[in-house]
């Protein structure tokens, strides 16, 4: 069972709007940072900062010490080789460092090795229809600049991801398929086993959207098999700023990478440049040092919790915010109640409230105190499908208390009295 | 009366249910303007038509859809403008921006009475995030009526030469 850890979460003691206490439901978009993720970049900035891996003071040495460390704490979180944690500024950058190898390889960089990337007229690029934009977007993009075709699985009715006709989607010509642990709005887990299956019977790379999962649930990228995965520091109670791309060894060491400067090479000349191997072939430049400190020490207080008391307790808060929010008349709840197996939908409930815009339903809610997401969450083609424009979201983390989610499904049910539009 | 009521007054509600002006209106006088708005935060939108006969915006109408307070900030710009002078326009457009740039403090009285319904909107102020919802069909109507003066006057001219 999941501790009490309120206390670790310093900002979660502030009072909002006409003195309220805080209920804090927009972990989602970005999650409060426990102390021990704070404590541990001052410790880093006010006795260990220094550049990483470029000098031969004690300074120098406690950063890269710590820099490296910081990225062997991530790696145990998701079950990766520390070699296979490549540092990025955020999961979109995770997401395009992916993207733009695979275009740079077209392009014809990185020689043999990186053939397996190559892409144009005649392949596919699978997507899905609830794509978070920055894993829509990019891939958009590399079809448009390769001549690839763009294919997406699609919802049906409820929101959740259609899979019966995954095989002729995934077709022999596929050569991605980028698709998301966990649909940001409806919450729901993707089946990973049954897409990786299809893509690898046609030889497709395969890049996990996890920022969604890896905050929430216990993830492993090698026992999923996907090739890639990305996440990012601030969902996981982390900085912003920082986040993280996993791919398999083979693979990093074979992309090429899209972003250049210093600290990434091997040998420069005038005229050429090697790379070193991955990680350290994608991160160029002076890295974000501090926030990396403090990506690894919310791993590190992620696993202490454990993420299967995370899980089990975020699927209580789930339960509590999606059947309270079905109940009620007048509210549609984005995907499923619950699916078939517990676990199988995230701590979070997006709704549509009949007749009230988002942005109002929000505003009731903020003047109860709760934050919560309003629009479409970056997910447009999705809201779309539904025939919304947008939605009111509650999304749950550690802190997260069963009173807040009664709050939430309370501060829920007054809004359609506030607005008259109940009769 | 809280600060959510004080931004959903009663008269913000009466224009989101019943609002003046929907429905876009064919314009055929020569100086014209249209603008498509979008507030790229919720995707709330709004077209908003306006047609000119001198000095005086003689056609005002719009489609869109959005939150309560963009609908009845449109419904509210439709009802004070539509058949008003184009300076009483852009007098209007000012005082409602000092409006929403006020904190949720009161304008002066000369412009709280040009302003008229619209001062409904004052506690919206006090919500940076919403000052978008709540102008978006007054930068519509701006791009409208820059639209429709530069038809106007490329009009004039035609007819010197």
């Amino acid at each position: 069972m999941l501790a009490d850890v309120r206390d670790d979460f310093p900002l979660l003691a502030r009072t909002v709007r006409n003195g309220r206490p805080l209920v804090y439901l927009d972990s989602g978009a970005t999650a409060q940072r426990p102390r021990a993720v704070l404590e541990a970049e001052a410790d880093f900035l006010t006795r260990s900062n220094g550049a990483v891996a470029r000098g031969a003071h004690l300074l120098a040495e406690e950063a890269t010490e710590a820099f490296e460390g910081a990225r062997a704490d991530v790696a145990r979180l998701v079950g990766a080789p520390v070699e296979e944690i490549v540092w990025t500024s955020g999961a979109t950058a995770a997401i395009n460092l992916v993207a733009n190898g695979i275009q740079n390889a077209t392009l014809g960089a990185g020689g043999a090795e990186a053939d397996r990337f190559r892409i144009g007229p005649g392949d596919r690029i699978v997507v899905t229809e609830l794509e978070h934009h920055a894993n829509l977007i990019p891939w958009q993009q590399l079809a448009a600049r390769t001549g690839a075709e763009l294919a997406w699985i699609p919802v049906d009715d409820a929101g959740v991801l259609d899979l019966s006709t995954l095989a002729e989607i995934v077709s022999p010509s596929t050569k991605v398929v980028a698709f998301t642990h966990a649909s940001n709005v409806t919450g729901v887990i993707t089946d990973v086993a049954a897409i990786v299956a299809r893509a690898r019977e046609v030889g497709a790379l395969t890049v996990l959207d996890a920022c969604q999962s890896v905050p929430h649930i216990p993830v492993s990228f090698p026992e999923l098999g996907v090739d890639f995965a990305a996440f990012s520091g601030h969902k996981m109670l982390g900085p912003t700023g920082v986040g993280a791309l996993w791919g398999r060894k083979e693979l990093l060491d074979a992309l090429p990478p899209s972003i250049f400067g210093g600290g990434a090479i091997a040998v420069v000349t005038m005229e050429r440049t090697t790379w070193l191997e991955a990680p350290t072939r994608f991160e160029p430049g002076t890295q974000p040092v501090s926030q990396a400190v403090g990506m690894g020490a919310a791993a590190r207080y992620l696993m202490s919790l454990g993420m299967e008391n995370v899980a089990a307790h975020e699927a209580r808060i789930a339960q509590i915010m999606r059947e309270g929010a079905a109940s009620l008349d007048g509210v549609r709840l984005l995907g499923p109640v619950g699916g078939p197996a517990a676990g199988d939908v995230l701590g979070l409930a997006a709704v549509a409230v009949e007749g009230v815009h988002a942005h109002d339903v929000g505003q009731v809610l903020d003047d109860r105190g709760i934050a919560a997401r309003v629009g479409h969450h970056c997910a447009q083609p999705l809201h779309r499908r539904l025939g919304l424009t947008g939605s009111t979201r509650a999304s749950a983390h550690v802190y997260t208390t069963e009173a807040d989610a009664h709050a939430f499904v309370e501060a829920l049910a007054s809004v359609r009295s506030f607005f008259g539009v109940t009769a | 009366m809280s600060s959510l009521e004080q931004m959903y007054q009663q008269v913000i509600m009466d224009h989101a249910r019943a609002a003046h002006g929907r429905g876009l209106v064919q314009v055929d006088l020569p100086a014209h303007g249209e603008s498509h708005q979008v507030n790229t935060t919720c995707g709330d939108e709004v077209t908003l038509r306006v047609g000119l006969e001198g000095d005086t915006i003689a056609s005002l109408s719009w489609e869109g859809q959005g939150c309560s307070i963009s609908q009845a900030s449109i419904s509210v710009l439709a009802e004070l403008l539509d058949g008003e002078s184009l300076e009483t326009a852009d007098e209007t457009y000012e005082a409602f921006r000092a409006l929403m740039q006020a904190k949720g403090e009161p304008l002066d009285d000369d412009r709280e009475d040009m302003l008229g319904d619209a001062t409904a909107f004052v506690g919206v102020g006090k919500y940076p995030a919403r000052i978008k919802c709540a102008l978006l069909g007054w930068v519509a109507l701006k791009d409208a009526l820059i639209q429709a003066r530069g038809a106007s006057s490329s009009a004039t001219e035609g007819d010197k030469a």
